[in-house]
């Protein structure tokens, strides 16, 4: 099964019923096998006339009580950054899957690239939440897919799949789970009088319940800064409050969320930080390694944000410097050696050539001992 | 006068945010007279927008009701239709978010003769952010982006509408209200896309820079310029210089999309 494929069959297992999206290399694939389930399940798919009409229509299906999704590449992600924001704002749960692709702008539409990790944390303006995962084979595309759909469901918040090209089009032999035996996540909805809900009310971190449309609570959604039932609000406690609770509602439950795996890391004297496809030739290079008597781990967070600060301890708790192999010219190594603070050593492997990092090149950065 | 249509509205959301003299709070009790002439159950009823001074009027009514981002009321519009075709949908925007920034999803959405009622409050300028030109103000007007009067061609957007397949398509001004109200009742009933064009006045924006320098010196410029599409028709009238025509329009028979993608779901799980 491909990479797109398994993304698409996670989503619909995950209970996704409505999908909006535009053709876009190295992500299209999504959009055409939903094109052909999505009407055998009962649900919905349109092609809608861009990207930005993309995220719009899920965000409006999401608000009847629809799971939804889009997918896309590096420049509609870019057109899907506004909508994103209001998404976080107006917290509606929906999945954008972002298969990466060489960048800026049209850049390398068929070649592999990791350039998007920033942008998925801060591409829409102002403070927001943002769950962003990253798996690295077709097998944990599928189970990171459900993931995300749960993650939006529990939080009432968009999350991002960050895919890439090596992944999204990698055939590989898939162990599915029988869908009825998945756990499948909820939004919450409110169950008391129309008098006392509100929609975006509770403390710090709290996940206020969301109604669906044509159930009667007759709410207001906008991306205005808005009090507890919805109405928009210039009031600075009001707005202080707001963006607090958003933001704290990932921050607050970061523990339950991030995940990371570590490999041989026990003995490890040197760590590689790595994610997505480069982590696949880093897991090559590791074994390489251990067979020659060097003494390496390996670090793969699946979640990219909130960034899994937890899994850098690994190895900056004990001194040992990290080699991060990344597809950019260093976005995760920055946020590593944020953490790290001075007591690990940390070095960037960049490529940003559209081509997959080889085991043989991370091999010789080890050896090279930075 | 009907005396009850003050339950539609979110109470403690009023006064509104509008200038004094300003037309949307005509357009907007007008609106709700339809939606009274309806009476459709009022959980049946979602009201999308987007950003504007106009967009403003969804907060106002008590119904399931999404402020959206500037442009593209029309795609969440057609989302939320799409997962739920039950729902009746109603989507409020301004002359330039319809226009301008949202072009290319008016014109899709009419292609799609997907069954919304799109109500476009037309003030021919952006009013929110202090009078600049809009794809709607017409030639040689001024704006404060058009200091020394307007260039460019403006669209009429209901011609706009009709070529790009809405099926439902009608005018009326803040003078002609109970036209306005009827054209909004009857494009709802359309099984299809509607566009109802509002033309409404901003005199703070719009009336002052154009020698209307008052809100009864603009109700008067539309009741002078609007022309009954029935007399063009029939040949008692025809327009001059600004003048334009109010009334249904257009209308035609189409495939909806909602009801077409319901066929899809059939075929796919034969």
């Amino acid at each position: 099964m491909q990479g797109n494929e398994a993304c698409a069959q996670g989503a619909v297992d995950a209970g996704v019923r409505f999908f909006a999206g535009y053709p876009i290399t190295p992500s299209t694939e999504i959009a055409e096998w939903m094109a052909r389930r999505m009407p055998t399940l009962g649900g919905k798919f349109i092609q809608m006339e861009d990207e930005i009409a993309s995220i719009a229509a899920i965000i409006g299906a999401s608000l009847t009580g629809a799971k939804s999704m889009t997918a896309t590449s590096g420049p509609g992600f870019s057109l899907m950054q506004e909508n994103i924001g209001y998404a976080c704002m107006t917290e509606v749960p929906c999945l954008i899957v972002n298969v990466q692709r060489g960048g800026p702008s049209t850049g390398r539409p068929t070649a592999p690239a990791q350039g998007d990790v920033m942008q998925a944390r801060w591409g829409t303006h102002g403070d927001h939440p943002v769950i962003a995962l990253c798996p690295w084979s077709v097998q944990e595309t599928y189970s990171l897919t459900v993931k995300a759909v749960n993650l939006a469901e529990k939080f009432r918040t968009p999350v991002i799949l960050l895919m890439d090209e090596i992944i999204a089009h990698l055939r590989e032999d898939v162990k599915m789970p029988d869908p009825r035996k998945l756990i499948l996540e909820e939004r919450p909805r409110p169950e008391g009088g129309r008098e006392s809900y509100r929609p975006f009310g509770g403390s710090a971190g709290q996940i206020p319940p969301m109604a669906d449309f044509g159930m009667g609570y007759q709410c207001n959604f906008t991306g205005l800064v808005h009090n507890e039932v919805g109405n928009p609000s210039n009031d600075p406690g009001v707005t202080d409050r707001l963006i607090r609770r958003l933001t704290g509602k990932v921050e607050s439950h970061r523990k339950k969320i991030i995940h990371w795996e570590e490999t041989l890391m026990e003995d490890a004297e040197i760590a590689i930080f790595s994610y997505g496809c480069s982590a696949r030739s880093a897991a090559s290079a590791l074994k390489a390694a251990r067979s020659k008597g060097m003494k390496v781990g390996m670090i793969r967070p699946t979640t990219l944000w909130p960034f899994p600060e937890e899994a850098v301890e690994a190895a900056a708790s004990r001194e040992i410097p990290i080699l991060v192999p990344e597809m950019n010219l260093g976005q995760m190594a920055l946020e590593v050696q944020r953490v790290a603070a001075g007591r690990s050593k940390v070095h960037l492997l960049s490529r940003v050539d559209g081509e997959l990092f080889t085991p043989a090149e991370i091999l010789s950065a080890l050896k090279g001992g930075f | 006068m009907p005396s009850d249509i003050i339950r539609y509205f979110r109470q403690e959301t009023l006064p509104h945010i509008w200038c004094p003299g300003c037309g949307n709070g005509i357009v907007l009790r007008d609106f709700a007279v339809a939606l009274e002439k309806l009476n459709y159950p009022r959980k049946e009823v979602a009201i999308v927008s987007g950003i504007g001074c106009s967009s403003r009027a969804a907060g106002y009514l008590d119904f399931d009701t999404v402020h959206t981002t500037h442009g593209r009321a029309l795609p969440f519009a057609t989302g939320i239709k799409m997962a739920n075709p039950e729902l009746k949908v109603f989507v409020i925007m301004g002359d330039g978010d319809a226009s301008s920034i949202g072009g290319n999803h008016l014109i899709h959405a009419c292609r799609r003769n997907i069954d919304l009622t799109a109500i476009i409050f037309n003030n021919y300028i952006y009013g929110m952010t202090g009078g600049q030109f809009s794809p709607l103000t017409p030639r040689n007007k001024r704006a404060t982006t058009a200091p020394y009067g307007m260039i460019e061609q403006s669209f009429d957007i209901c011609r706009l509408a009709e070529a790009a397949g809405a099926t439902y398509v009608g005018r009326a001004t803040t003078y002609h209200n109970q036209l306005l109200t009827r054209l909004i009742v009857e494009g709802s009933k359309n099984p299809g896309f509607s566009l109802v064009e509002a033309v409404t006045h901003c005199p703070t924006s719009y009336g002052r820079r154009n020698d209307l320098k008052t809100p009864t010196d603009m109700v008067r410029w539309q009741k002078e310029n609007a022309v009954w599409i029935e007399k063009i028709r029939d040949g008692s009238a025809s327009l001059k210089e600004e003048q334009f025509a109010i009334g249904v329009l257009h209308r035609h028979n189409a495939p909806e999309f909602t009801a077409e993608y319901l066929e899809v779901i059939k075929r796919a799980r034969k």
